[in-house]
């Protein structure tokens, strides 16, 4: 069977490699030029099962010299293969055009080096050819995760920083002109700050989602050591209603809580965003929290108590200190919640002097503000979130994965 | 002895229960004040037609007015009092209205004078029944006497006093199942059902299998791997009304660069309105099939936000997978696949069948991202979203409550599945 062979699998996988890595220079190159590029795929059709074989062929040589040589091939082929006008593009553009295909064919052959390496040409085992699926797969799947799940953002920021013309003209130039001074190039956020009172809305933010935090905190950490350590009866019931309670999503309960908020004038204000948020992120925090303090040893508890410490004082002085980082993870993803929420903001909020970013945010969705103001409030509003969540990444994933199942 | 022990163990689990009760009650009380009274409002609103416009209380507004000059002694000025019912719906009952006339004045004629009384320098009316929307006049008519002093005689400087009772839709003992009926006599009840399921069933799997995807793809280790899994993470910490707009401008059928891209490349030729359009014909083998685009996207949405979440849980799941099984297994001579199927999938199935049942119910309950993407709109409604529909855009609060009411029995149904499946896996 010849689809048994290590010589077909070299072939598949130069193909296959060869017509990705074009896919994705060919866009790159409409994203750097701005102009169009037509995109062929038969000549790399070619050109990429024959890299496979000189692969596969030439494996016991491999050196340096050996790979810039195929490379260089590689990239001749493609030349000549397009009779010397890849992507049909215009003349100027020659020299982006030669390193767009260099870097295809540099990434070919990477790749080919990734899913080829200690193949054999000659008929493989079935644990072979699994091992070599596997391997491609890992390769292609980790470039398609980690692009699908930036581009979202690249496209929000590349936005924000362009201006109405050139995003009219061509929507696809989604290079930054790096040459332009900063007060075009920010222009979107300078505006936000200036005319739509975007520092407010930021500081507006802080206070809601840390006072959340505060008093979450305030209110979990006991409640959580009673739920961990303390004979309290019907326990189980009280835990069981706790995660009930805590699955109960915010759009059950915003029809009374607009008409109660509403009659005692609470609604448009700060302040009831700072009651309603807390009730929903207490259950989150005791859940996790509880989980946290159970973990942690009770002969600690039993020594204190037996040197004439109060349970008050062993929460204070032996709970609280031993989980500490369990607490800052909490914390951090208590203030995520508070800080991405949108529907009790974007219901209860009329007043622009007291709107959150989200809530911000959305009065900037119609059609008389342009897009990129649109995305700069967005950059605005990810930009805290992010500095976190890289600085504190451990915590938040361990916060996560503890409490994580919401949201 | 004995007996002494068992006394202060039992006072001492008598103080344990107080303290734990004390330390609970705080959480007990905003909870059942923020999450549970409105649950139980929830519910006697969905009985009840109340509308948008019911959560202004009606109110009687009065307007105090003075006619003619009130400088001279001999003539005769007018001090009227014009009040109107502000409500369209309600009347309003036992309306009494009060104000003092200054000294300086002489009433010479009231009118009604059936209605209205005039003791000492108190004026009450005793107007009764005003139904909606009506209105009507008081007229005084005056003139100043000897006791008259220019700042101090205003007729105007104390407010007249209203008091009224009125009927109130939303404390009064009215019900009725009218909510209930049109929520599932209308048509489109069956298609938001389907349409909620759709997006649960497809949104939920597929988060999850792309998560167990990514963490496949992680678990082995590389330079840089914790680079990536943080960044696979972003979607899932940022904030939803970002990031669901960053897909609304990425997927712009005027400036979206997917649009443009895919003209560009002739691979469509004219733009298509992901988030705007119901359907789309897709030919396979000449046999036309109708996909539903806008539903699509939202899953795709959901998706792409919350596979990270599966992706951690299942992640830490495998890292905690002691190394020497499949170490044992490479010997035996079991191919990576099955070392896959036979060793890491029964390992994990238990954590990814409790991440399926929660996902299912959080992407059941979302609101939030739909809202944001479509608004509802093409073909997109579920029952999140016919919640503020029925309630804030129609401005049927009881419809809406109704609505609520469904989403929280299925919530109700999928928790307790959860719960009892939840007992035998270790969470």
């Amino acid at each position: 069977m010849f689809w048994k062979y290590g010589l077909f699998f070299s072939i598949l996988s130069g193909g296959i490699w060869g017509v990705f890595w074009q896919i994705f220079f060919t866009v790159v190159g409409i994203l750097i030029l701005g102009t169009p590029l037509s995109l062929e795929l038969s000549q790399i059709m070619i050109i990429g099962p024959i890299a496979g074989i000189l692969y596969i062929k030439s494996q016991k040589h491999l050196s340096i010299k050996f790979h810039l040589t195929a490379i260089i091939i590689i990239t001749l082929l493609i030349f000549v293969s397009h009779l010397g006008n890849p992507y049909q593009a215009e003349d100027e553009n020659q020299l982006i055009i030669f390193m767009l295909i260099l870097l295809t064919s540099f990434f070919l052959w990477l790749s080919l080096n990734h899913s080829l390496y200690n193949l054999s040409p000659r008929k493989l085992s079935k644990h072979d050819i699994e091992s070599f699926f596997i391997k491609f797969m890992w390769g292609i799947g980790l470039i398609i995760l980690i692009l699908i799940t930036l581009i979202p953002f690249y496209i929000m920021i590349i936005t924000s920083l362009k201006n109405q013309q050139s995003l009219i003209l061509n929507p696809l130039d989604l290079s930054v002109n790096l040459n332009t001074d900063f007060k075009t190039l920010f222009n979107s956020y300078i505006e936000l700050f200036t005319n739509f009172n975007f520092h407010l809305f930021l500081i507006n933010s802080f206070i809601v989602s840390c006072t959340t935090v505060i008093i979450t905190l305030f209110f979990s950490i006991p409640g959580a050591y009673a739920l961990a350590r303390l004979r309290i009866p019907n326990k189980k019931i009280f835990s069981g209603t706790v995660i009930l309670i805590y699955l109960i999503p915010s759009i059950v309960l915003i029809i009374p809580l607009y008409a109660i908020f509403s009659y005692i004038g609470l609604r448009n204000s700060l302040f009831g965003l700072i009651l309603v948020y807390p009730a929903t992120t207490i259950p989150v925090a005791l859940y996790m929290l509880r989980g946290y303090f159970s973990a942690l040893s009770s002969e600690i508890d039993d020594a204190a108590l037996m040197d004439g410490l109060s349970r008050i004082q062993i929460i204070l002085k032996i709970a609280i200190p031993l989980s500490k980082p369990a607490i800052v993870s909490v914390g951090l993803y208590v203030f995520m919640i508070a800080w991405n929420e949108f529907l009790i903001a974007f219901m209860f909020l009329d007043d622009p002097n007291i709107f959150t970013l989200s809530r911000g945010i959305m009065s900037l969705n119609s059609s008389e503000i342009p897009q990129q103001h649109l995305m700069a409030g967005a950059v605005i509003a990810t930009i805290p979130v992010m500095i976190i969540f890289l600085y504190l990444e451990k915590f938040l994933i361990s916060g996560l994965s503890a409490g994580g199942v919401k949201g | 002895m004995t007996n002494i022990k068992k006394k202060n163990k039992n006072t001492l689990l008598e103080k344990e229960k107080k303290l734990g009760l004390i330390l609970l009650l705080p959480t007990i009380l905003i909870v059942l004040s923020v999450v549970i009274f409105p649950l139980l409002a929830n519910f006697w609103i969905s009985f009840k037609p109340v509308s948008l416009g019911d959560l202004r209380p009606p109110k009687l507004v009065v307007k105090e007015r003075i006619k003619e000059n009130l400088s001279d002694k001999s003539q005769l000025a007018e001090i009227q009092y014009r009040y109107r019912n502000s409500s369209i719906k309600y009347d309003l009952e036992n309306v009494i209205i009060k104000d003092i006339i200054p000294n300086g004045f002489t009433v010479k004629d009231l009118q009604p004078a059936q209605l209205c009384k005039l003791k000492l320098k108190e004026l009450t009316c005793n107007l009764d029944n005003v139904s909606s929307r009506s209105s009507g006049k008081i007229i005084l008519k005056v003139h100043k006497n000897d006791q008259w002093q220019k700042e101090l005689d205003n007729p105007k400087k104390t407010k007249p006093l209203v008091t009224f009772s009125s009927k109130n839709i939303l404390t009064s003992l009215e019900f009725n199942t009218e909510n209930f009926k049109k929520v599932f006599s209308a048509s489109e009840f069956f298609e938001v059902l389907k349409v909620s399921f759709y997006y649960t069933i497809f949104g939920t799997a597929g988060a999850l299998l792309f998560g167990l995807l990514a963490a496949q793809i992680l678990q082995k280790s590389f330079r840089g791997r914790s680079i990536v899994r943080g960044l696979l993470l972003f979607p899932y910490v940022s904030p939803v009304i970002a990031v669901a707009f960053a897909w609304v401008i990425l997927f712009d059928p005027f400036s979206g660069i997917v649009n443009s891209m895919l003209v560009q490349m002739n691979v469509i030729d004219k733009p298509i309105n992901f988030f705007g359009q119901k359907y789309t014909d897709i030919i396979i083998f000449g046999y036309v099939f109708k996909f539903p685009l806008a539903l699509s996207m939202v899953i795709a949405f959901e998706i792409w936000r919350y596979f990270p979440l599966s992706f951690l849980f299942i992640l830490a799941r495998m890292q905690s997978f002691p190394e020497e099984v499949y170490d044992a297994a490479k010997i035996d001579g079991a191919s990576p696949l099955q070392q896959f199927y036979y060793i890491s999938l029964p390992f994990l199935i238990g954590i990814m069948s409790i991440l399926f049942l929660l996902r299912f119910i959080w992407t059941f309950n979302k609101f939030d991202d739909i809202f944001l993407l479509t608004g509802g709109n093409a073909g997109t409604r579920t029952f999140t979203v016919n919640v503020y529909e029925q309630a804030f855009a129609i401005s049927n609060l009881g419809a809406g409550a109704a609505v609520a009411v469904v989403i929280f029995i299925f919530l109700l149904t999928f928790s307790l599945l959860f719960m009892r499946y939840s007992k035998k896996e270790t969470f």
